[in-house]
């Protein structure tokens, strides 16, 4: 059997005692792809990545590297590096001797060794670092020499288990970019588990959403995130409006006594029992007029100021229910909103969506 | 395509290096077994076997509760090891209390002078007592027309020798009080004494009950005690010594064996539990508590230390000044008769060399042994069906007391069909027995340090294809070597003061020091053992001095890198 996928996993099942923690798994990974295992705490996303290692075995399934199948080798036969949340630096070698680390064991000559250790660490930005010892150095710059340790034997997959959560929010949004563009330089397949989706969003080619040991949903960042497949995934995924809606012919549902066309899946058939999803950021609030589709006089609860946008809160006659919306700075001036004004706000058909409710 | 079959286990093909490790593993459940497990089945067998080792059931247990005299020891044993405990315990917590809590000068000296008990062999103190309070004693007027022999020497005796190890538990007890509670009781403006009794004592609780365990524990299966200063007070742990080498009655030696056993048994299952609690406590994330000066009390808790230093000072510098007196009471000029005469030319003095020797190969083999299986355990994978069994016989030690393990011991080896005979009467089956004597505080000393360093080195290592054992001699020993030292130092001192296990297991050819202050003691020679007991001191706080600068070497080199 050939393909062209580097990775694949095949219906893994893992349990634990009684307990399942991953109920099925299929999942292809590109050569060269950035992939994320994306989900809440719990979900799995450890297990399986630790199967891919080998350092868990999976209870049934398979998994296929590079055409071979390496269900059941044990971690030192597979091709692989891996980085840890807490980095896993040896504190008593040097930052050298860590990056060698791998290398001594090949038989690698020493001089060849030497300029990889030096090659590597410029690579990661810190080439000065060497003779350091890993608590010299700071969060981020462990987690550096960690990744540059992972990849000094140039392995075919590179395995991150949450790699940026135990570092500060600045330095793990420089990290997130780094890492991203070693990644593409290096043409390395990846696989990043996180449960941050900002991260995921950020640096994947394509996003594994799970739930509860299971995939929700497989795809690139932005489908992910303008197409969620289930109520689950909009909802984890970025921040969303949800509304228990009502089919009501046509394209058109009804949340409370307020009638909306949804323009993108369709209203689906017969259930009369829907979820409606838009994002806040495709709230409009400029030229909206009471003929504009999907308009409503909303009154403003709330405005919180978040930077390069405002967050509204606002509610519409007939939903009990609070809703967002993201506001420009621009609009936001222009529009001299305040809490307890009242405008007319309106959301194009095309950007919402409607969910069977579970 | 692998396909699996629905219902069988997937299993990873085992590397041949991770072999190799489930091999070690193997091997040391093994040796525990051997060591450990067989030694106290042969007590069971030997428990229902008469003389000739023909099977009686129960009849020996029997026979046991209709001798009166044997039956007075447990209770006997019962009273003394609760008075001590009793005594003890109170001491040993105002004394943790004051170290952790006041503000009192020279808290790191008088830290050391409670702990010097622990460098000394149990029977020091009841030789110091004689002395004192012996028949020709110094101070034996005090005591009106009582005796130092019999009950009191030995209470008394037992609590200096227990001190130590009562103070160890409730220090740390005491310093993991999170300083918050403190805050926030003296922000609703508490009073002192309601905070000692709804903060102080429920923080220290499980560390009360592991110090009272352990002093029971100790006060009712040491030996050496009750023998040097017991007169005719029985104990269970003097009638084993008395049918297993008085009256070579091995079965109703069994007996005793396992009626000691039983109490010991259920402390040990009571601390192992509250040991658990505990652990809950450290990994809680808490701020250390910081006393405050307070000129009456800080004054109050040093009178209070200091007399207990005094006191113990005085102990251990009576017995050491008695080893040089050169005939007591009637010559009290000093010289060094004992050591020359009573140890040096008797022949003697060969006894400290084997007890130097058989400490050297505990500290050594033993603290390899031990902190190699721990490796194996927290670290490796594989050979999942041993691992219950191996932490159970690592735990298994601290509730097994001296005199069952050795006789355990004898019971086993002594058989001439059993292939490891040989090591019957060697200086081997001593550092054995005292390895797994002393095993379980080693191994939990072992899992500590490892449990603190990263559980994904090994994880790294594999992903780079390099061998565990590179990993473990190039990061993990010496990471963990302070607390390799740490076990090493425990096992020396230890094996240079212990008696009760090694009393049934010496030969002519290797007599240990400790033993031979018994029998030096028991012949009268009461001088000579006063030089030996101090002799044994002098080692073992002079090799403490040694693991101190081996300490002090280490951090500094090893300073680079421990931020
Ligand atoms: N060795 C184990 N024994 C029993 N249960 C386990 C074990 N390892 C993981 N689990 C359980 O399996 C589930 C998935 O764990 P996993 O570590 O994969 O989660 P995760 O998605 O990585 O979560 P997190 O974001 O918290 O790291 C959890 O419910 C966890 O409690
Ligand atoms: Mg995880």
């Amino acid at each position: 059997m050939t393909t062209t996928e580097y990775l694949e996993l095949r219906d893994i099942r893992k349990e634990f005692g009684s307990f399942a923690a991953l109920k099925g798994v299929s999942l292809a990974v590109h050569p060269g792809e950035l992939i994320c295992f994306l989900g809440p705490s719990g979900c799995g996303k450890t297990t399986l990545l630790r199967i891919v290692a080998g350092l868990e075995t999976q209870s049934s399934g398979t998994v296929i590297q590079a055409g071979k199948d390496i269900s059941r080798l044990p971690p030192m036969k597979r091709d692989y590096g891996i980085v840890f949340q807490s980095y896993a630096l040896f504190p008593n070698l040097s930052i050298a001797e860590n990056v060698a680390y791998g290398l001594v064991n090949r038989k690698v000559p020493r001089a060849e060794r030497d300029a990889r250790v030096k090659e590597l660490l410029a690579l990661v930005g810190l080439p000065d670092s060497g003779a350091k010892f890993p608590s010299q150095l700071s969060g981020g710059q462990q987690q550096r020499i960690a990744i540059a340790r992972a990849i000094a034997t140039s392995p075919g997959l590179l395995l991150l288990d949450e790699p940026l959560s135990a570092l500060d929010a600045r330095v793990r949004v420089r990290l997130r970019g780094e890492i991203r563009a070693l990644q593409q330089r290096l043409g390395i397949t990846t696989i990043l588990v996180t449960h941050d989706q900002e991260e995921a969003l950020s640096m994947a080619d394509r996003i594994v959403v799970m739930k509860e040991g299971e995939i929700e949903q497989i795809g690139t960042p932005s489908e992910v995130y303008r197409s969620p497949a289930s109520p689950f995934v909009a909802d984890f995924v970025g921040k969303t409006n949800l509304l228990p809606a009502r089919a009501a012919g046509g394209d058109c549902v009804l949340v409370g006594d307020q009638r909306f066309a949804c323009g993108v899946n369709g209203v689906a058939g017969s259930s009369k029992n829907l979820k409606l999803f838009f994002r806040p950021e495709d709230v409009m609030v400029r030229n909206v007029g009471s003929a504009t589709p999907n308009s409503a006089v909303a009154v403003v609860e709330k405005v919180e100021f978040l930077g390069g946008y405002s967050r509204l809160t606002f509610r519409m006659n007939g939903i009990d229910q609070a809703l967002f919306a993201d506001l420009s700075v621009n609009d936001l001036a222009e529009f001299h909103v305040k809490a307890g004004d009242t405008l007319r706000v309106a959301v194009p058909p095309d950007r919402m969506r409607v969910f069977e409710a579970a | 395509m692998s396909a699996v079959l629905p219902g069988s286990i997937l299993r990873l093909r085992v590397h041949w290096t991770d072999r190799i490790g489930n091999a070690l593993l193997a091997t040391a459940g093994i040796a525990l077994a051997v060591f450990l497990l067989a030694p106290l089945a042969m007590i069971l067998m030997k428990s229902v076997e008469d003389k000739a080792g023909a099977f009686v059931g129960l009849a020996n247990f029997e026979a046991y509760f209709h001798t009166p005299s044997l039956l007075h020891s447990i209770w006997n044993s019962l009273w003394v090891s609760t008075l001590v405990t009793a005594i003890t315990i109170p001491l040993a917590f105002t004394f943790a209390y004051a170290l952790t809590r006041s503000c009192m000068p020279f808290k790191p000296l008088l830290r050391n002078i409670a702990l010097v008990p622990i460098l000394a062999p149990s029977l020091l103190a009841a030789i110091s007592f004689i002395f004192w309070f012996g028949n020709q004693g110094l101070l034996k007027a005090w005591l009106g027309g009582s005796q130092i022999y019999g009950a009191p020497g030995i209470v008394i005796s037992m609590v200096f020798a227990t001190f130590p190890h009562a103070l160890m538990i409730l220090v740390t007890a005491l310093s993991l009080t999170d300083a918050r509670l403190y805050e926030a009781a003296d922000a609703l403006g508490t009073s002192t004494l309601r905070k000692f009794w709804t903060i102080t004592l429920p923080g220290a609780k499980y560390g009360i009950i592991s110090a009272w365990m352990v002093v029971f524990t100790y006060a009712l299966s040491d030996f050496g005690i009750p023998k040097v200063i017991g007169g005719n007070f029985n104990m269970l742990a003097t009638d084993i010594f008395k049918l297993v080498i008085g009256q070579q009655d091995f079965p109703k030696g069994a007996v005793v064996a396992i009626i000691l056993l039983l109490p010991v048994a259920v402390t040990y299952v009571v601390d192992s539990y509250v040991q658990k609690r505990q652990q809950a406590l450290l990994s809680a994330r808490s701020v250390p508590y910081v006393p405050k000066p307070s000129r009456a009390y800080d004054w109050a808790m040093a009178a209070f230390c200091w007399t207990l230093a005094v006191l113990m000072l005085a102990i251990l510098g009576m017995a050491i000044y008695g080893s040089f007196v050169k005939l007591w009471p009637y010559n009290f000029s000093l010289v060094l008769d004992h050591y020359r005469l009573g140890l040096v030319d008797a022949g003697v003095i060969v006894s400290w060399f084997n007890s130097v020797k058989m400490a050297f190969w505990c500290a050594t083999l033993g603290a390899i042994f031990i902190f190699v299986t721990a490796y194996l355990m927290e670290k490796t994978r594989g050979l999942d069906p041993m691992r219950p069994f191996v932490r159970l016989m690592a735990v298994l030690p601290m509730g097994v007391p001296g005199m069952v393990l050795g006789l355990g011991y004898i019971f086993f080896f002594v058989q001439e069909g059993n292939p490891l005979h040989f090591l019957y009467g060697s200086m081997g089956i001593l550092v054995i027995c005292t390895t797994v004597h002393y095993y379980t505080s080693s191994h939990l000393t072992a899992v500590t340090a490892l449990k603190q360093i990263d559980n994904e080195f090994e994880a790294v290592s594999a992903s780079l294809r390099v061998p565990f054992w590179r990993t473990f001699f190039k990061v993990t020993v010496p990471v963990c070597l302070p607390a390799v030292l740490d076990i090493s130092r425990y096992l020396f001192v230890n094996a240079m003061t212990t008696v009760s296990a090694v009393v049934f297991l010496y030969s002519p050819k290797t007599t240990l020091a400790s033993v031979a202050i018994v029998n030096l003691d028991e012949a009268g020679d009461i001088g000579p053992a006063a030089a030996m007991a101090s002799l044994v001191v002098v080692t073992s706080a002079a090799v403490c001095v040694v693991y101190y600068f081996l300490q002090v070497w280490l951090d500094r080199r090893t300073q680079a890198w421990r931020a």
